[in-house]
């Protein structure tokens, strides 16, 4: 614990001796002391000139990367760039608020400026490009439900709503820039670091002068790849941290404590899997055999990448066999992964991966206020319309001459010579899209009476919705309950061979915990809701519950529940689909959908096309 | 613009440094898609183009970079002024233009130049990021995730090869032929059917897995910002090669030789897939040749096309959504069906 906390310490260090290089910080945990703490120690280790600035969650692209200072063209009568907070930020830090709910495009806007270090700015009609060489940090305010315990299939209904909203966390393309990953539970110490903060600024100095051998490179290479680390711009971003690390240190290469250093603070947060039996044989090459199969399987490896397919023939063979560093460095970088990782990989996994793919589409409504900007129209401002004020500029612009030779109307004030004549003809205003993604959750009852029955049939209806949902764009989420929990099988994702494939491994058998099902479904339709986004919920049970939230069977007492569940549903005004996989309509389905006010379809009579219609008229269409 | 890092630096990759030759080599092909893993190096190949690209020739004080030798495809401007006399010319850069995913649809397109509008009263047109690809390159990072209404723009202008401007009160119609390359994750959204078939070529990179390519790549990356111009001036040399062999490959491409066999197995390898319309059989044509071109080679043969099928064809295939084997996976077989080794 204290080497966690030190490590945040030593971390606000490493990453003010070179912001731009090592890309910033991912800090995962609740504004707080230890928060204030660690962003103190980085402001006093900064270069004092550095800006350090911070980024609202609603920052206007304009703001972002620069545009048309509007007060200041008003006044000159000619287009005046303003620079953007990227820009202005050149060189120093970027403080991002709420990483974990930050728009896909602003988050690859970060992106750009991090690999580029310029900010390219092409709006209202200005094209320029600016130094941005910028470090990030990312305040993740994100529910942390990783601790050993929380995650979804540990509890009972319960348990799976916190693990709903758990899947919080900045995009991953921008999480792939950043060097450090702190988790700030761990605390914060900075009474261990044998740094003051002359040795930063020196560190700051000597850094462009510090060698890094082959051999360090070589090991480091190689850890990232035993840890399933495959991203490069990790192995790259471990490299540089390396060589501040053998700054700070006031030496003039990077040595194996550097690299050691390197490897526990960049490579070990990425690790997609723990290299087995290294105990067992210390005198083996330090890359792993066969990633352990119970661990990580390779399909689910990789939290940041498309699922790469790592060939365990070729990796043992090809690591140089002088290599005494690449332990040292394994090893300090397996000593830096929680114990409780092993267990945490597989559902951890599942839920970062694609979690947060948020790209464009979905119901769209328009809008006045808000949104993504979806063209300009004429017409008056008002209340639920924004003035433009450039469009309208450019409207006035062509009949300045003949207004101003126009003869003043009576009543009216004679206009002031170099005055911009603006009519209400010339009024545009912005429009705006608001994005209404729409997101199924499927919750699909795998208990033995459902399995005994239909649940081959209940996948293929599923299927066939999940087709019609590729062709709207939704996202999609499944929830499954069988035995005495309900766990979240897929989190909302657009990848539907992700969805495909979580519901053909889906095993059946045992009791009914209905109540914890719908809880869960209503959980996570809550957390879909929370970020902007329309639930649908589509129910596949035979409605007979036998075993309660508490995990004990019991059908009466599993019954009501079921009954508590659905009316909590139907207070949330929740769009729901019930669809009855018993063998003939039972009352029972029917008295549950009537209590959570869903639509009711019994499977014998439903056909491709009846589901598809059924799931259509629950989706608000974009008005 | 910050020094970009050396195409020829690039390890591995080979496909994607392929289908980008290829697109330089004959820019009628329409542009290459890079889909595919983080931090394997698709926006770096792509801002490496513009060092490589051979200089052309362009009329002076066009906005449009006009082609001097096309007078076909002049701007109105350049056709009125081609009236009075013959057109001067110089020969300059191509042009490989950012399209930032913040881009404003008016940036994009062009639009009345407030400037001038303000303090003179004129109503003139201020060219966008259409026109100063014209000739050259477009390149969208993260291509799936720009604005719906900006892709209907591209959409429509990579299809028609024409900007048309309506808007602010002008009525002003330029040429935008360029070459659309696009990048991004598929994590991260899907990509519209309709631009996906604007591009010519797609290339899907995935992260490299074995130990000695990866340690390559970051050797080559970390040196390269320790010292960027020691480290081009080492590729300087590989640079200008690949740049002379594209510039061969352009005179050669003209004489080289389609045997009607070949012709024939690419249709056939088309049907075989159910690519819909006769845009993937034009394209593997073309980029077959192409790449015979840059080969040196007199015809195009089944070799040239078995390198080429995949790109060329595996973002045609009618999706199955739910088919876990990929498209590459389906070109793949299909090419082994068709063409036993």
């Amino acid at each position: 614990m204290s080497q966690a906390a030190a490590d945040n310490a030593l971390v606000a260090l490493l990453f003010a001796v070179d912001p731009a290089g090592l890309g910033g910080v991912a800090l995962r945990g609740r504004p707080g002391p230890v928060r204030d703490a660690f962003l103190a120690l980085l402001r006093a280790c900064l270069d004092p000139a550095a800006p350090v600035r911070r980024m609202p969650l609603n920052i206007a692209e304009g703001r972002l990367v620069g545009g048309l200072d509007i007060a200041a063209t008003l006044r000159a009568g000619r287009p005046i760039a303003e620079r953007g907070l990227l820009a202005q930020t050149d060189g120093g830090v970027v403080l991002v608020a709420m990483a974990e709910r930050l728009p896909a495009t602003i988050a690859a806007q970060l992106c750009a400026t991090l690999d580029t270090g310029t900010v390219l700015t092409a709006r209202d009609g200005i094209v320029s490009q600016s130094p941005a060489r910028i470090g990030v940090v990312a305040l993740d305010e994100g529910e942390d439900n990783t601790e050993p315990g929380a995650d979804s299939g540990a509890g009972a209904g319960a348990g799976a709503g916190a693990g709903a909203g758990g899947d919080e966390r900045p995009s991953p393309a921008l999480l792939d820039r950043l060097a450090f990953r702190l988790n700030l539970s761990a605390g914060f110490d900075d009474d261990a670091l044998e740094y003051d903060l002359d040795a930063v600024t020196q560190a700051r100095t000597r850094l462009a002068d510090i060698t890094a051998d082959d051999a360090t490179l070589a090991a480091l290479s190689a850890t990232a790849l035993a840890l399933g680390v495959w991203s490069l711009r990790a192995t790259l971003l471990a490299l540089r941290v390396a060589r501040a690390a053998a700054a700070l240190a006031g030496r003039s290469a990077v040595a194996p404590p550097d690299a050691a250093i390197a490897a526990r603070l960049v490579l070990a947060p990425r690790a997609t899997r723990v290299p087995a039996a290294e105990e067992a044989t210390p005198e083996q090459s330090p890359a792993p055999d066969d990633p352990p199969p119970d661990e990580a399987p390779p399909d689910e490896a990789a939290p940041n990448d498309q699922t790469p397919e790592p060939e365990a023939g070729d990796e043992p063979d090809d690591l140089p066999p002088e290599f005494p560093m690449g332990e040292i460095i394994l090893s300090a970088a397996i000593s830096a992964i929680p114990s409780g990782l092993l267990a945490l990989l597989k559902t951890d996994l599942a839920r970062s991966a694609g979690a947060r793919s948020q790209g464009k589409s979905g119901a769209l409504k328009k809008s006045g206020k808000r949104g993504r900007p979806a063209g300009i129209r004429r017409g008056a401002p008002g209340p639920n319309a924004r003035l433009n004020l450039v469009e309208t500029l450019r409207a006035a612009a062509p009949w300045q001459r003949l207004r101003a030779s126009e003869a003043p109307q009576a009543g009216t004030q004679a206009p002031t010579k170099g005055c911009i004549q603006v009519r209400f003809d010339d009024f545009h205003v912005s429009r705006f899209r608001e994005r209404t993604e729409t997101t199924t959750i499927f919750a699909v009852d795998a208990s033995g009476s459902a399995a005994a029955t239909r649940l081959a049939e209940a996948k293929g209806a599923v299927e066939l919705l999940l087709a019609e949902c590729y062709i709207r764009r939704d996202t999609v989420a499944v929830v499954s309950f069988r035995g005495t929990t309900a766990e979240i099988l897929l989190p909302p994702t657009r990848s539907l061979v992700r969805a495909k494939r979580s519901l053909s491994g889906l095993p059946g058998g045992g009791g009914t915990p209905l109540a914890a099902g719908l809880d869960a479904a209503e959980a996570l339709a809550a957390s879909v809701q929370r970020r902007g986004g329309t639930p649908v919920i589509v129910v596949l049970t035979d409605g007979k519950s036998n075993v309660g939230r508490n995990g004990l069977g019991g059908r009466a007492i599993a019954e009501a529940e079921a009954l508590q569940s659905a009316a909590a549903i139907r207070r949330q005004n929740r769009a729901v689909l019930l669809v009855d996989t018993s063998t003939r309509p039972s009352p029972l389905a029917q008295a549950l959908a009537a209590s959570m006010s869903a639509r009711y379809l019994p499977l014998p009579y439903v056909d491709a096309v009846r589901l598809t219609q059924a799931v259509q008229s629950l989706t608000p269409k974009s008005r | 613009m910050a020094l970009a890092f050396p195409f020829s630096a690039i390890a591995g990759q080979d496909e994607m440094k392929r289908a980008i030759v290829i697109a330089a080599v004959d820019p009628g092909i329409g542009g290459v898609l890079v889909f595919g893993d983080r931090g394997t190096g698709k926006s770096t190949a792509v801002r490496a183009l513009a060092a490589l690209l051979p200089p052309m020739r362009m009329v002076d004080d066009c906005r449009y970079r006009c082609d001097p030798a096309n007078t076909a495809r002049l701007c109105d401007e350049c056709q009125a002024r081609l009236q009075t006399g013959p057109l001067p010319a110089h020969m300059g850069p191509v042009a490989v233009v950012d399209l930032p995913l913040g881009a404003s649809e008016d940036r994009v397109v062009g639009a009345l130049d407030l400037e001038r509008a303000l303090s003179r009263g004129e109503k003139a047109f201020e060219p966008g990021l259409l026109a100063r690809a014209n000739r050259g390159f477009l390149y969208v990072d993260e291509v799936n995730l720009l604005e719906d209404h900006i892709v209907d723009l591209l959409i429509d202008v990579a299809a028609s090869g024409e900007n048309v401007v309506e808007r602010d009160g002008l009525s002003i119609r330029h040429p935008a032929r360029f070459v659309l390359v696009g990048s991004g994750n598929p994590e991260e959204g899907e990509l519209r059917p309709q631009l996906l078939d604007r591009f010519g070529l797609s290339v899907e990179v995935k992260t490299p897995m074995d130990l000695p390519t990866r340690i390559d790549i970051v050797r080559r990356r970390d040196a390269f910002e320790r010292d960027p111009e020691a480290f081009i001036a080492l590729y300087a040399e590989q640079d200008a090669a690949l740049r002379a062999g594209i510039l061969a490959a352009r005179a050669r491409i003209g004489a080289v030789d389609v045997p009607d066999a070949v012709l024939e197995q690419a249709s056939q390898l088309c049907i075989n897939l159910g690519t819909d319309g006769l845009r993937a059989e034009l394209t593997l044509m073309r980029a077959a040749r192409a790449l015979a071109a840059f080969e040196g080679a007199g015809t195009v043969t089944q070799a040239h096309l078995r390198q080429i099928a995949a790109p060329s064809l595996r973002h045609r295939l009618r999706r199955n959504v739910l088919d876990d084997a990929g498209s590459t996976t389906r070109v793949d077989r299909a090419v082994a069906e068709l063409f036993p080794a």
